[in-house]
């Protein structure tokens, strides 16, 4: 019989929809306990539910929640990047891992499907764009088989959806999931779009993949991609193809939708729950680590 | 309003780049942009379908880089300004200032009329760039004059100089244009403009302008022979004559835009006649942007689906400019249940 691990004590910084979300998922995480959830907000909803829920919860700020919750091993930043600066610091000095849930990009890209395992000692991790973490699982599957000279993405999101975050960053938005499709997915040059879809019922997220290959044989490529796929559904119950491959002239198109777990986000908003969801696998990956080590 | 000053902005080798798959040569830019140029046009805009950075396999890549067309058109004019569309999420800041060191001195950043608050920051620079900056609210019939309102005030807080009604699949109806066109009047300090721009798909293009003109509106996007996305623009020709049988001042000489129209675009330019047929009418009723029609086309041949049944279920679903890649999805779903 293997012994009673301890679980990995984890502290939320934000407590926004992200934030609050991610307090859901954490309660029923299996190897991850939460410590608190701070925030900068005294009348925000997601503090109170956290106190509601017998948690510790605080509109102190992060230094707050660091100074009087004990024995935090991780922290999710699900705040804003200029924040998530000042955050790292704090967190570096401690010794409690980040995890980077803003724009910040001041650690390394992380694609649980892609690279955790090797970027797992960083300590300050960061998960790009719901655009990256939907796509890129697929260029590296595709490029594991054969070369990538071009990588294409299109995010189609609901518009109720989007935070401030992205609308006021929407260069940002496109620049790092496409540097992205390179660094973490392998292709040689690429390009990320995003749309925002105002209909309403709200639409859940697509996204659409274009990988040049050339004459690569399709039947491996197929194949690379479905088994990624069923790697990021893992972690991501809402993450599927809704369409087999397609070909032409070299090209190859990827067609995926990503439905919301529904824990506090709705179900549309599956670009928020990719993020959440990919967090919690990284924080889920390093307890196991933890004890191995 | 006899002797109103109205703004005149041809969008042939913008708009109507749609209609070729983004293919036009600097020669043939540069061929238009003088003409008009000559004509008494304000401005000529310039560039990819999609706008700055809609080299892609989404949309298309084109013969020519903007940057190119952009100095092609700019060799040229001796009056007329270039303009350029910047689509936010598609196009960057980085794009708009190639752009505007190629020439272009007026920018349309074009967003879903609901969502304006993402083109803020390209707004700001354009005005650090000392360009004109031109908010294009797009898709204006899905949303009421009051919600066009409440974002057009917020391009406006940004920068934006004027904001324009984009009828992107032709489906707006004449009571529509006025009361969008009336809100936004209410709504915008004197000094911000109102443009408006058609589509043809339901052939109400220049009626639904003269309609916005007639609420206040002052810059009136056009193309030489009606080429563009769909069934076309507002066409430069009828437009021109009837704002001067209206009394109105174009600036613009008729029988010069008259004379382009139909020695150079048609002959040269057009690939075939712009029509309102079963495909392009559909557009407008469905309510799905013009700039689908080729990539719908396409996709029905490629999925052997009847490209109109797909149109009408990209408006069921509606997809707002941009999605092209949704054209795909719905003709692989539809081949699936046929």
């Amino acid at each position: 019989m293997e012994a009673e691990r301890p679980p990995l004590r984890v502290g939320i910084a934000g407590s926004g929809n992200i934030g609050t979300d991610l307090m859901l998922k954490v309660e029923r995480a299996k190897g991850l306990a939460l410590a608190g959830v701070a925030g900068i907000d005294p009348d925000s909803d997601g503090l109170a539910l956290a106190a509601r829920r017998g948690h510790y919860a605080t509109p102190g700020g992060l230094a707050t929640m660091l100074d009087q919750v004990d024995g935090v091993d991780l922290v999710f930043d699900a705040t804003s990047a200029r924040a998530h600066a000042e955050h790292a610091r704090l967190l570096a000095e401690r010794d409690v891992k980040s995890v980077d849930l803003t724009p910040a990009a001041l650690g390394p890209a992380v694609i649980p499907a892609v690279n955790l395992r090797e970027r797992l000692g960083e300590p300050d991790v960061n998960l790009v764009t719901c655009g990256a973490q939907a796509t890129v699982p697929i260029i590296a599957a595709i490029a594991d088989t054969a070369p990538v000279s071009y990588a294409e993405i299109v995010s189609t999101i609901s518009a109720r959806s989007a935070g401030p975050g992205t609308r006021q960053n929407i260069d940002e938005f496109t620049q790092t999931t496409a540097r992205a499709l390179q660094t973490v997915g392998g292709a040689e040059r690429s390009k990320a779009i995003i749309l925002l879809n105002p209909a309403d019922p709200p639409i859940v997220m697509r996204n659409t993949v274009f990988a040049d290959v050339g004459g690569a044989d399709l039947d491996e490529i197929t194949a690379a991609v479905e088994a990624r796929v069923a790697e990021v559904s893992a972690y991501v119950p809402g993450y599927r193809l809704t369409a087999p491959l397609l070909v032409k002239d070299g090209t190859v198109t990827v067609l995926l939708e990503v439905t919301g777990a529904g824990d506090y986000l709705p179900e549309y908003a599956g670009n928020l729950d990719i993020m959440t969801s990919a967090a919690i696998r990284v924080a889920q990956q390093f307890a196991e680590t933890e004890v191995a080590a | 309003m006899s002797g109103q000053r109205i703004k005149i902005i041809d969008t042939t080798v913008r708009d109507g780049s749609h209609s070729v798959a983004h293919r036009f040569s600097p020669e043939q830019v540069a061929k238009v942009a003088a003409a008009l140029d000559h004509a008494g046009v304000w401005a000529v805009a310039v560039g990819h379908g999609d706008g700055l950075g809609g080299a892609s396999r989404q949309y298309g890549f084109p013969a020519h880089p903007d940057a190119e067309l952009i100095a092609a058109a700019a060799g040229v004019m001796e009056n007329a300004r270039i303009a350029t569309a910047l689509l936010p999420g598609i196009g960057t800041k980085e794009d708009l200032r190639a752009a505007h060191e190629a020439g272009a001195t007026v920018v349309r950043v074009s967003t879903v009329c609901t969502e304006a608050d993402i083109g803020v920051q390209h707004i700001g620079l354009a005005r650090e760039l000392g360009m004109a900056a031109h908010s294009h609210l797009n898709m204006a019939h899905i949303a009421t004059p009051e919600r066009i309102a409440e974002n057009a005030r917020i391009v406006v807080d940004a920068g934006g100089e004027a904001v324009y009604l984009v009828d992107s699949a032709g489906a707006l109806m004449r009571d529509d244009v006025r009361a969008a066109v009336k809100a936004l009047r209410e709504a915008l300090p004197a000094e911000v403009e109102i443009g408006i721009h058609e589509h043809n798909n339901l052939s109400l293009a220049v009626s639904n302008s003269v309609a916005a003109i007639e609420e206040g509106a002052t810059i009136i996007d056009v193309t030489l022979a009606g080429m563009g996305a769909g069934a076309g623009n507002c066409q430069a020709e009828p437009l021109i004559a009837v704002l001067d049988r209206l009394g109105y001042e174009t600036g613009v000489d008729l029988l010069g835009v008259q004379d382009i129209a139909d020695d150079f675009v048609r002959p040269e330019l057009m690939p075939g006649p712009i029509v309102i047929d079963r495909l392009t009418g559909t557009l407008g009723y469905a309510g799905v942007p013009a700039s689908f029609l080729l990539h719908a086309i396409r996709a029905g041949e490629r999925f052997e689906v009847d490209p109109r049944e797909l149109i009408l279920e990209l408006g069921r679903r509606k997809a707002v400019v941009g999605q092209e890649d949704m054209i795909i999805d719905v003709a692989a779903a539809l081949a699936r249940d046929a």
